[in-house]
């Protein structure tokens, strides 16, 4: 049996903090051949990301240290190497792209400047480096190269930003390809392009892939093989299909019916009850950027409607005009019979206790400052005829039971709680008003799925017990398709097409619903390509 | 570029201007002139004659008016003490304080850019333990002690250089040296701080991926990064330096616009005192200009 590329062996690491030691890897193992692609697949906290770090050699010790086991590339221990040589293997043999490449790219050095760096440290002549720059520039696909490689890293889009990342990882053509994450905070379209060009990239030059994800969906579309790590052990190995169709390990299993958007579409059990709020021709320019254009929708009582776009399409601009975070420059909001863009401060703040927004981000909602009694009480002390305070302290206890925590969290702060539960604490805080109306701007975005599936659960449990209509903003089709009962879908501030769920999945009008869907990954192997076969 | 350079230019036009009808209120706040100027026992006649010569008799906002005709052309009015132009004066004066901080902080700035990025690669080492004691000494020594000690150890004691005065390069070193310690201490602490940063954040990651030499990613990636807060903190002590280092050109003897302002406060010379303030407001005006082009060179997210 041919030596394989890259063979990581037993290896365990540990990181030392403030009085205690976190085993964030334990044995871990698993190697990469020529032209494969193999999946390292987890949530976050499963150790997925230190094991590749190890391999790169950024984990930083202390605190960090790598306490056993073996990692050879092509034979050779890349943990026992003098320094200067392992540093010839970073970038030359083996190169690494991260999520997140705005934060990854140097703000202040011109991308061109940056791709070439990556051959230049390796003893390319400068000429050369520029050269071939260009060239990659080019073969990732952003248009104009010799142009654009005098511009800076914010003078590019998001997806742009991760081609350039790639360009600069395949400089010496490296035989293994490390990518952490590179398409979690891209719109499905460019994650789609971008995860298309890793592809072909690895069957022109034969490197191996090793793709780092929490996304069962690219793991199904790009994976041969997939090693599922929980809790910094791996739990499961094998190739892609058997892992995803028939996993051993009850936490694969788990995992796996965690992922939003299979089985039977939901039925609205919503009627053509009157809409209690009508958005209509809400307009907004930030400066000559037209933000939203004549955006019109209805939503009944009890009803979920789902907004659903790619990044700058409008959504989150529309929640806030509805809110009246940020006015619009023109168009109504009926609500109660009422223009909501028409009332003055004092009205609106009347009435902003029946529609609550919960928010992408728990860690940044919620004030670390106060205790999760605090934050929820905060809306009675600021509307007080809403419930006396003797009975604050029951009804907060009432609210956290509702949205499934116990009593004793009550006098936390929300750094003691993991990304779920702050979830839960802001969901609890919206609900102490008690609305009619919820809007959720990506309230499940940044959730692993398994906690995902389980605030979706509670707010399909919320709407059905206490008739709340939701505005349900997202970007990730299926979760909409487990919740929603109409949908939205916005772009470039404008509405392009608008329906119940099911016609909006099975029988999508417009070409932009029908590419948004196409570019949603599947997770069963079997269903993999279906909708990309069905809109060709 | 060229427009960015103009606006921030009118800025400091303006605020120039404000600083201006400042000084010159301020100043006729204190009380009449001729109070001022003139011996206590001059006879009322002579008083008159002063206030009509210098046009203390017309309306303020006139006399405003003259005085900022006169400005225009450098013209402060005459020393009352040296019976010369004021701004001559305060001309001879500011070239020595110029250079008393232009060669403090460029000695500031690399001393602290060099110790402060090597204390940041190794947090806890030993780079980074000394680096620490120094700046917490230096940044809390006072310069009054700092000055006399210096003068009684390295020139009175030892005498390897001289107690005052000016002459050959010998005579900088202690008052550079003493204005040296506090700027220093500062400057270093904020470089420290910000290499942390600028060290651990992404972009440093993906250079490590490379193969970048931890020497390039220190002084080519984290550096420029790190440098806006540093010439934010290093720009507001060189303007306390252009003030006149009032202390250290005093002790030292030092013929800087410090020493100048000093004694013409104690000459009651306000005409060279109003020069002095309109002279070294310039330079931090113009030294603030450069700080805001230091930072769009630095940081391409500014200039565009």
């Amino acid at each position: 049996m041919a030596e394989h590329i890259l063979e990581v062996r037993d290896l365990s690491v540990e990181f030392h903090t403030a009085g205690k030691v976190v085993e964030a890897v334990r044995n871990v193992s698993f190697h990469l051949d020529r032209g494969e692609t193999l999946a390292i697949l987890g949530e976050s906290g499963s150790g997925k990301s230190v094991s590749a770090s190890a391999v790169m050699d950024l984990i930083d010790c202390p605190p960090g240290r790598i306490t056993s086991g073996a990692i050879t590339y092509r034979g050779e221990d890349l943990l026992h190497m003098p320094a200067g040589k392992r540093r010839e293997v970073n970038g030359r043999k083996i190169a690494m792209i991260f999520q997140d490449p705005l934060a990854h790219l140097n703000p202040v050095y011109p991308v061109g400047w940056q791709i070439a760096e990556a051959m230049r440290v390796h003893g390319m002549p400068a000429g050369d480096a520029h050269r071939r720059t260009i060239e990659l520039m080019g073969r990732v696909g952003i248009r104009d190269p010799e142009q654009r490689a005098r511009a800076y890293p914010h003078q590019f889009s998001g997806g742009q930003r991760q081609r350039l990342m790639i360009a600069m990882a395949l400089g010496y053509d490296p035989d293994v390809l490390i990518a952490d994450e590179p398409t979690t905070a891209l719109d499905v379209t460019v994650q789609l392009q971008i995860l298309r060009l890793l592809q072909e990239l690895r069957d022109e030059t034969g490197m191996g892939l090793l793709l780092i994800t929490h996304d069962l969906g690219v793991v199904a579309e790009m994976a041969d093989r997939a090693i599922v790590m929980n809790a910094g052990e791996v739990v499961e190995t094998g190739a892609v299909r058997d892992v995803l169709k028939h996993p051993n390990h009850p936490y694969t299993q788990k995992l796996i019916a965690a992922v939003p958007g299979q089985g039977s579409i939901r039925h609205s059990a919503v009627g053509v009850a009157e809409p209690i709020l009508s958005v209509r021709n809400l307009n907004k320019h930030f400066g000559t950027y037209h933000a939203l254009r004549d955006v019109s929708f209805d939503l009944r009582a009890g009803e979920t409607v789902a907004i659903v776009g790619e990044s700058g399409s409008g959504k989150s601009t529309t929640a806030r005009a509805i809110v009246r975070l940020d006015d619009a420059d023109s168009g109504s909001v009926q609500y109660g019979g009422r223009d909501l863009c028409a009332l003055s401060d004092k009205e609106m703040f009347r009435l902003r206790r029946d529609i609550q927004m919960v928010f992408q981000d728990p860690t940044q909602s919620l004030n670390p400052r106060m205790s999760v009694f605090q934050i929820i009480s905060e809306a009675w002390r600021i509307h007080a005829d809403i419930l006396p305070r003797n009975q604050w302290r029951a009804r907060v206890l009432e609210l956290l039971d509702l949205v499934g925590l116990a009593a004793e969290h009550a006098d936390r702060y929300p750094h003691q709680f993991s990304g779920g539960q702050r979830q839960r604490i802001a969901i609890a805080r919206a609900l102490a008003m008690q609305p009619r109306i919820i809007i959720c701007d990506e309230a499940v975005s940044a959730l692993d799925v398994s906690v995902q599936s389980q605030v979706i659960r509670l707010l399909d449990n919320l709407r059905d017990q206490l008739g709340v209509a939701f505005i349900f903003i997202a970007h990730d089709l299926p979760v909409v398709r487990d919740f929603a009962d109409r949908v939205v879908v916005m772009k470039e501030g404008a509405i392009v097409e608008e329906g119940d769920v099911v016609q909006i999945f099975e029988a999508p009008a417009h070409a932009y619903t029908q590419a948004l869907l196409a570019a949603s990954l599947e997770p069963d192997p079997d269903q993999r390509g279906k909708h990309q076969r069905e809109s060709a | 570029m060229g427009r960015f350079v103009l606006k921030r230019s009118l800025f400091s036009l303006v605020s120039l201007f404000g600083l201006l009808v400042l000084v010159f209120f301020l100043s006729r706040l204190t009380g009449d002139p001729a109070a001022l100027y003139l011996p206590v026992d001059a006879p009322q006649s002579v008083r008159d004659a002063f206030r009509e010569a210098r046009g203390l008799n017309e309306p303020l906002l006139s006399q405003f008016g003259d005085y900022l005709v006169n400005l225009a052309q450098f013209d402060f009015g005459d020393s009352l003490r040296r019976q010369r132009p004021a701004f001559d004066v305060v001309m001879e004066a500011f070239p020595w304080t110029l250079g008393l901080a232009g060669l403090t902080m460029a000695l500031v700035l690399s001393g602290a850019v060099v110790l402060g990025a090597l204390a940041a690669i190794k947090v806890g080492g030993v780079f980074d333990r000394i680096s620490s004691v120094i700046s917490l000494a230096a940044a809390s020594a006072p310069d009054f002690w700092l000055a006399l000690m210096a003068i009684f150890i390295f020139a009175v004691g030892l005498g390897w250089v001289p107690t005052s005065g000016t002459g050959t390069p010998w005579h900088w070193i202690l008052p550079v040296a003493v204005l040296f310690v506090r700027p220093f201490g500062l400057v270093l602490q904020v470089v420290r701080s910000s290499m942390i940063t600028a060290l651990s954040s992404a972009y440093v990651k993906t250079a490590r991926a490379k193969g970048v030499k931890q020497r390039a990613i220190t002084f080519v990636h984290a550096l420029r990064n790190a440098m806006l807060p540093v010439i934010t903190v290093a720009g507001d002590q060189a303007a306390g330096l252009l003030n006149g280092a009032v202390v250290v050109e005093s002790v030292f003897g030092f013929p800087g616009v410090g020493k100048l302002m000093i004694d013409s406060i104690l000459q009651r010379d306000f005409t060279v005192v109003l020069a002095a303030i309109m002279v070294t407001s310039l330079a931090i005006f113009t030294m603030n200009l450069l700080i805001d082009l230091a930072y769009a060179l630095l940081d391409p997210r500014i200039r565009y």
